[in-house]
């Protein structure tokens, strides 16, 4: 008897066969970006314009809009990463790999934008555009992670090897994760603790809170796009000696004639 | 915020709010198109490789 429902053990073998993954992510990409544009445009209309300015930080409060959705990607892109790692390693999924590899260089993009909109904010703000404190020095050491997974995947030559090694390399940094998380409260700090993810009700007023969980959740369809987009250039390369590659080339020579 | 050059000014902060933006905006960006243009050479690439041998 299976724990598991037959529908979803069945996604999971489609989703396995590379050709399955690549028509599904196809499929996928016009929900993928009406869902995104239509989050993200209303986000960025309430953070800028709507949302009132901040009684203590002037202006300067809705660089916000950007910089904790893309912090929050940077771990959660990460984790994802290391749960491709594990699924990688221990059924030998194909997909798992090109997810970890493909999410990668979109988590680095992330922590660099998380870094520097916090630079950014903390020039105004703290009077500084750097402290090597808990908080950002944990959030540099996740970008030389994700740096680390993809140089890591570039230098060993055979594939299958250099999957094998960015798994293994995943699943050890994320420890650095609950690090990242916790590092406002474990340890004092300039930079300010949590608002919104924390016990209890977040401080922040409803106004503010709304545009910041719309470009949240745009910014986790933004990542499916992205992401897929990487994997199937990813799919293509390691697949192309395969029959389902030779026929798709086929009908893209067809239709140029 | 009554003019469009007050919403620029982000009351004195419009450096930092406009730089954040701009820099994230052209990330994001060059991480859709990028791949979206290296798939596009691949299959011009492995297109090219199939005609030969044939």
């Amino acid at each position: 008897m299976s724990l598991i429902p037959a529908p979803i053990v069945r996604f999971y073998h489609r989703m396995a066969s590379p050709p399955h993954f690549y028509s599904f992510s196809e499929k996928l990409m016009p929900w993928l970006i009406v869902c995104f544009l239509l989050l993200f445009i209303p986000g960025l209309y309430m953070g800028l314009y709507l949302a009132p300015t901040d009684y203590q930080q002037g202006d300067s409060y809705r660089i916000i809009y950007i910089h904790v959705p893309a912090a929050w990607m940077s771990l959660f892109i990460y984790v994802v990463m290391a749960i491709s790692g594990a699924i990688a390693l221990i059924w030998r999924m194909k997909i798992a790999d090109v997810v970890l590899i493909s999410s990668a260089p979109i988590g680095a993009s992330f922590t660099f934008i998380a870094l520097v909109t916090g630079s950014l904010w903390g020039k105004p703000m703290w009077g500084t555009w750097w402290v090597w404190d808990a908080r950002l020095t944990s959030e540099l050491i996740l970008l030389f992670l994700y740096l680390g997974v993809i140089s890591l995947y570039g230098a060993i030559e055979d594939k299958r090897t250099a999957s094998r090694a960015v798994a293994i390399l995943a699943l050890v940094g994320v420890v650095n994760i609950p690090i990242i998380h916790y590092s406002v409260q474990w340890w004092n700090t300039l930079h300010q603790g949590p608002t919104v993810a924390k016990a209890g009700k977040p401080s922040m007023h409803i106004d503010m809170l709304i545009p910041l969980l719309l470009m949240a959740t745009a910014f986790k369809f933004y990542y499916g796009i992205a992401m897929l987009q990487v994997a199937k250039v990813e799919i293509l390369m390691r697949e192309q000696n395969s029959q389902w590659v030779k026929n798709k080339i086929a009908d893209v020579m067809e239709k140029k004639g | 915020m009554n003019s469009f050059a007050e919403f620029l000014a982000m009351g004195g902060y419009g450096f930092y709010v406009w730089t954040s933006y701009a820099i994230a905006f052209v990330v994001l960006l060059l991480n859709v198109v990028l791949p979206i243009m290296q798939r596009k050479q691949l299959l011009r690439q492995l297109a090219l490789k199939q005609k030969r041998i044939k």
